[in-house]
């Protein structure tokens, strides 16, 4: 392929999206999505926007990060003081919180991405409650009551951070950076051996991840109308997971479509939390029992329409196994 | 001074149950290389067959921490068979996730079953009379856990180094092909870890239920995550370190609490795995472990 059919296709792509969100504004201003649908379809903007940034972490680099709620939690708590205590524009949130994000994402990547596997999940946990207790005990963001955010995130921002997420992330993937990540995820010993500097990539992964998961955080803070701690437990942590794991560990149009599904099942469950979290943990159950690389496995979605063609920051093989 | 003796008693206390529930952390993953997510909500399911067995069966606390005991013993090797077995030979991030999955499905089961309302253990189940030494005032029921406690690890040690099966468990954590050739039951002996893990979490669930009164089904994630850094603490895969973890984490929480930090007592013990991961990623009993090609 091309360099210019390749370029027409992402013009071609862009110009879909502009075009689906433009009409979704409509539906939205003409009042035929109730605020039933538009609260369900914010959600599902959210949640693309933190699997995607969890799938650059576990299913790209291989990285067993479980602590991304961590990463929510500061880009939400960052965005609500920039826009309530210093009153400064929603952009300007969405950015610090992204970038504080970020900031955390290097001081916890460092060290911590020197362990490997389960231990490196259990650091991460770790690191997600100690988020959580912090914010806890800060009175200045209204320790264990919250903090009350307005309303400020509308559809053209959500729209367009989730556009901009799915880009950098493809395009991350695809290039020489996104290729080192994919070897340290197949064999990170090998990696090493081929002269790839694993420990840089692993925390370059990983604040990139940690950038669009404070971006999720700003865009959250300011759509639920109330921030608290007991928000950003592990237990969201896990539902983050879970969004990667039963999308395929490895591929993002996997981790976006079981985003899109599993959003709007729980949209549904929700005054059914308790049903809702049984068949979810069935579900991984299960699907590590008889599908353990997920729905896509490390497949994306463009690889089944066009047959034969090889699949975008894959491994060729269709392994029977998780990637990480 | 007698206030701070007073929370080391507090911190013993609650460092014996940790360690109880470290133990089997520890002993699973010195098996099967897997951490058990499910493991803090076995102590949540312990806790509650022991209250029911002392506000329904009528019992009194011995028979209810044995009834507990057997009770968690037996579900613990139907998770072992039914979600982990399948997978032995997948990779450790597929085994992780099924704990994740299993730990869920217990904790918002039992939600579903029951509700999520908190219940209160009843009180005076062992009548204890506080005792005072030296000015400082310990109560009967630290002394029963600590007791309880000990108990149960001279026998896990007994079981360990004694028995043909601690014999067994010793050869698989050691290495499990070779123990394969050498004609022991994997199986049989990876169930029986399992058992006795779970067994140990039954009790440290009653034991807890006794000594805090309130259990509700949620209970068994923080500390079984605590119980978990205490087994990273002393060495995983090492008994005698969760133990020693599972002390020590409980006195730091309590000096901690004591010098005013309650709120930060829960970030203190992941601020402790954290850095016992970078600095000692072995334990403190452990030994380095050269990782090879």
């Amino acid at each position: 392929m091309n360099i210019f059919t390749k370029a027409k296709g992402f013009w071609g792509t862009i110009g879909l999206v502009v075009i689906f969100s433009v009409v979704i504004q409509f539906l939205i201003n003409g009042g035929t999505l109730n605020s039933f649908y538009v609260n369900a379809l914010f959600s599902i903007g959210i949640n693309i926007i933190l699997a995607a940034s969890l799938h650059l972490i576990i299913g790209i680099t291989g990285q067993f990060s479980i602590g991304h709620a961590g990463f929510l939690a500061v880009g939400a708590y960052i965005s609500a003081i920039v826009t309530m205590k210093l009153g400064l524009p929603f952009p300007v949130a969405i950015v610090a919180a992204g970038l504080a994000a970020a900031l955390a994402g290097l001081v916890i990547g460092i060290p911590t991405l020197r362990l490997r596997g389960d231990y490196l999940a259990i650091a991460t946990l770790g690191f997600g409650e100690i988020v959580r207790i912090v914010f806890l005990n800060i009175d200045y963001v209204g320790g264990a009551s919250g903090m009350t955010v307005s309303h400020m995130t509308t559809w053209p921002w959500l729209i367009a951070c989730v556009a901009i997420t799915i880009v950098v992330i493809v395009n991350f993937t695809n290039s020489t950076h996104g290729r080192a990540c994919i070897s340290i995820r197949e064999n990170e010993i090998a990696a090493d051996a081929m002269g790839i500097n694993t420990t840089f990539y692993k925390v370059m992964a990983f604040v990139i991840g940690a950038f669009f998961a404070g971006v999720a955080g700003a865009l959250h803070a300011h759509n639920f109308y109330i921030i608290q701690p007991t928000n950003f437990g592990f237990l969201k942590s896990f539902d983050i997971l879970i969004l990667v794991v039963i999308g395929g560990l490895g591929s993002m149009s996997g981790s976006v479509i079981a985003a899109i599904s599993l959003t709007i099942i729980s949209t549904f469950l929700s005054n059914y939390p308790e049903v809702r979290m049984v068949i979810y943990s069935l579900v991984l159950i299960v699907m590590m029992l008889f599908r353990p690389q997920g729905l896509m496995g490390t497949k994306e979605i463009t690889s089944f329409l066009k047959m034969g063609k090889s699949a975008k920051g894959g491994v060729q093989h269709d392994s029977k196994n998780t990637v990480a | 001074m007698e206030q701070f003796i007073q929370q080391l008693v507090n911190g013993i206390s609650l460092g014996s149950i940790y360690a109880l529930i470290a133990l089997g952390y520890t002993m699973v993953y010195g098996i099967v290389k897997l951490i058990n997510f499910a493991h803090g909500d076995v102590f949540m399911v312990g806790a509650f067959i022991g209250f029911y067995s002392i506000t329904i069966l009528d019992l009194g606390f011995f028979p209810a921490l044995l009834i507990s005991m057997a009770a968690c013993a037996i579900f613990g090797v139907l998770i072992e068979r039914i979600a982990y077995k399948p997978l032995r030979n997948a990779t450790r991030i597929a085994a992780l996730i099924t704990a994740i999955g299993v730990s869920l499905f217990i904790e918002y089961g039992t939600i579903y079953i029951r509700g999520a309302q908190p219940e209160a253990y009843p009180n005076g189940i062992v009548p204890l009379k506080s005792l005072e030494i030296f000015g400082v005032k310990i109560s009967g029921q630290s002394i029963l856990i600590l007791a309880v406690s000990i108990f149960l690890m001279i026998v896990l040690q007994f079981i360990v180094h004694k028995t043909k099966i601690g014999k067994a468990m010793r050869a698989v954590s050691h290495d499990m092909d070779a123990a394969k050739l050498m004609g022991i039951n994997v199986n049989n002996t990876i169930s029986a870890t399992f058992a006795i893990g779970s067994a140990l979490a039954g009790a440290a669930g009653v034991v807890f239920g006794m000594y805090y009164t309130k259990i509700e089904p949620l209970m068994g994630i923080i500390p079984g995550l605590k119980a978990f850094v205490a087994a990273v603490l002393g060495g995983i895969g090492i008994i005698p370190g969760a133990m020693a973890g599972g002390l020590l984490l409980g006195v730091i929480e309590a000096l901690v609490s004591a010098t005013g930090g309650s709120l930060w007592r829960d970030a203190v013990a992941f601020i402790v795995l954290i850095l016992i991961l970078i600095f000692r990623p072995a334990g403190l009993f452990g030994k380095n472990v050269r990782e090879k090609v």
